[in-house]
């Protein structure tokens, strides 16, 4: 087994805001994060995909396929937006790193057909980031399907 | 689904490597420049990866700023600016490699309330790091 490792950027806005919540509460539970007018980060993307290598080309999967895959499901529709508003698949969620990477797996999932979908990280900054193993059993490394 | 949440910190301290179980030669030997008798220091980085449902109301595997002030409690303020040997109470007997400090902050925080403890990876320099997932129920560390 293989693993393979494609990086990109996007940059982004948003801003954590619970409508249940009374204004006290969302700016005591979310801090600077609730900030009305949101703010941005330079999101950092890790792609893991696993596989044994094609003996004929060598590739776990064709890193162009897997670049164009990222462009679609991740830069087209994030890259330069706001996400609470420009993206309908964060509708109705908190934006915040754990659901954002929650999102880009599920939208990789399907797409990658050489190898599996190994993991999903998601840098908020250098300093702050998210792995995403799909529906893995919790605390393990749940991307193994035998575990 | 199943997911990590990881955090950076970062403290400089010092410490001196010296086990009272080796002779003074082999104390210089085993671990060279680290034996100097002053010590050294280093800028460490912790990652603190925790893991559990995201909560529907918040997002949030668990919210920063509850992470942010345990850590700051449990590591950043006893080992910031300090000789480990002599400040950190562990590391009286304890000889204060890496490896026993990733053990050491584990185990500070791994009663963190707001989430499960994953993972501790300190790094000692930008070149070498040590990571520490915890010892299975039942065995002693």
């Amino acid at each position: 087994m293989v693993y393979l490792t494609r990086k990109i950027e996007f940059s982004a806005s948003h801003l954590y805001h619970n409508p249940a919540f009374s204004a006290e509460e969302n700016r005591r539970v979310f801090g600077k994060c609730n900030n009305p007018h949101g703010h941005g980060h330079n999101y950092v993307l890790e792609v893991t995909v696993a596989g044994d290598p094609d003996p004929a080309t060598g590739m776990v999967l064709d890193l162009k396929e897997l670049k164009e895959i990222l462009q679609r499901e991740v830069t087209d529709r994030m890259d330069h937006r706001f996400l609470n508003y420009e993206v309908p698949e964060l509708s109705g969620k908190i934006p915040t790193c754990e659901n954002i990477a929650t999102v880009i797996w599920t939208l990789l999932k399907p797409e990658i057909t050489r190898g599996h979908l190994h993991r999903v990280r998601l840098y908020e900054t250098p300093d702050l980031f998210v792995d995403c193993y799909g529906e893995g059993p919790a605390g393990g490394n749940g991307a193994e399907a035998s575990r | 689904m199943n997911l990590h949440l990881t955090r950076r910190y970062r403290f400089a301290a010092s410490h001196r490597l010296h086990s009272a179980q080796l002779s003074e030669e082999e104390n210089r030997r085993v671990y060279g420049k680290c034996n100097n008798p002053y010590g050294h220091g280093h800028n460490y980085v912790v990652e603190v990866a925790v893991s559990g449902p995201v909560d529907r109301a918040t997002g949030m595997i668990a919210n920063l700023a509850d992470l942010d002030a345990f850590v700051a409690r449990e590591v950043i303020e006893p080992f910031d600016y300090k000789f480990l040997n002599q400040d950190v109470a562990a590391f009286g007997e304890r000889v204060p490699t890496t490896e026993n400090l990733c053990i050491e902050i584990f185990n500070r925080l791994r009663e963190f309330p707001r989430a499960r403890l994953e993972r501790v990876r300190v790094e000692e320099t930008g070149l070498n790091s040590f990571e520490y997932t915890g010892e299975p129920a039942g065995s002693c560390q």
